[in-house]
């Protein structure tokens, strides 16, 4: 029978590979974007481990919230990708310093 | 399996084969979310992101055409501090979440529930009552992300010939019609 503190387990392993993959990939926004949506996973992952152990349906509505802001955000994210792209030619994060101070 | 493929979507080359890693990460984890009892949530992740939020990155992707060599520069650079962070994080976090504290004899496995049990009612019923009201606001949030979305990406093209529905509905009668006074001409015959 899996325990509790196995789920914990993974999702924590999940959180810190894709904060690694925020640290390699700092040049490019898509994964960057792409990483933000693993973290949001693997949070979601412990909200539905401690309503399914603890008995209280809550937590996944409040995963079902985060489902739908993390849908928003990455539409209105892969939306300024574009524009972006259109005006600077490329995602690279360092190019992009024109609020440089 | 689900730490695989999330490895590789941090470390792939491509962006295309990173999507379609996360891609494979979303169903493992919306097969661990079925054993988990949350039946419905499993399957809008598969309809949600691998339906509509993955197929929009893969677009993305293959819309801007992007050079992949210069965005790796750097990746060996970051991997020592990247893999430094990430090893200390799961030290912390194993730490804090591991079997002493979250175990099976301090959190009892419940009893799983019978057949008959509608994961997808119960969560409907809380919604629509309890939960209403931040239900009509996540309906909002969409909102305001379809219009921020389309307003952020439409362009007007510049020598275009197109119709301006208000400019023809506001013409008055002057712009149009020129009412000329000529001299009255003898018939010929």
């Amino acid at each position: 029978m899996l325990a509790l503190s196995d789920f914990l387990i993974l999702s924590a392993l999940l959180f810190s590979i894709s904060i690694a993959g925020i640290f390699l990939n700092r040049k490019n926004v898509l994964i960057l974007l792409m990483c933000i949506e693993l973290l949001l996973l693997a949070v979601n992952i412990n909200f539905i481990a401690f309503s399914y152990y603890l008995g209280d349906t809550a937590g996944q509505v409040f995963v079902f919230f985060v489902l739908t802001v993390a849908a928003a955000e990455a539409a209105i994210g892969l939306a300024i990708l574009v524009v972006l792209f259109r005006s600077r030619r490329s995602i690279n994060v360092e190019d992009l310093d024109a609020l440089k101070g | 399996m689900l730490l695989f493929a999330a490895t590789m979507v941090v470390t792939r080359r491509n962006p295309v084969q990173s999507a379609l890693f996360l891609v494979l990460t979303f169903f493992c984890t919306s097969a661990i979310w079925l054993l988990l009892e949350a039946e419905f949530l499993a399957i809008t992740l598969v309809l949600v992101y691998v339906g509509a939020v993955m197929v929009l990155f893969l677009f993305v992707i293959m819309m801007l055409d992007v050079d992949v060599a210069a965005m790796r520069a750097g990746f060996v650079r970051y991997l020592p501090i990247g893999l430094l962070v990430a090893i200390a994080m799961v030290v912390q976090l194993v730490m804090v979440v591991g079997p002493q504290r979250f175990g099976l004899d301090k959190v009892a496995a419940p009893i799983r529930h019978a057949a008959d049990y509608s994961n997808t009612e119960e969560l409907g019923q809380l919604l629509y009552t309890v939960y209403m009201y931040p239900f009509e606001i996540a309906a909002f949030i969409l909102l305001i992300a379809i219009v921020a979305a389309i307003s952020l990406t439409l362009r007007r093209r510049k020598g275009v010939r197109h119709q301006d529905i208000s400019k023809q509905v506001r013409v008055k009668r002057d712009d149009r019609v020129r009412l000329v006074s000529m001299q009255a001409e003898e018939r010929d015959d």
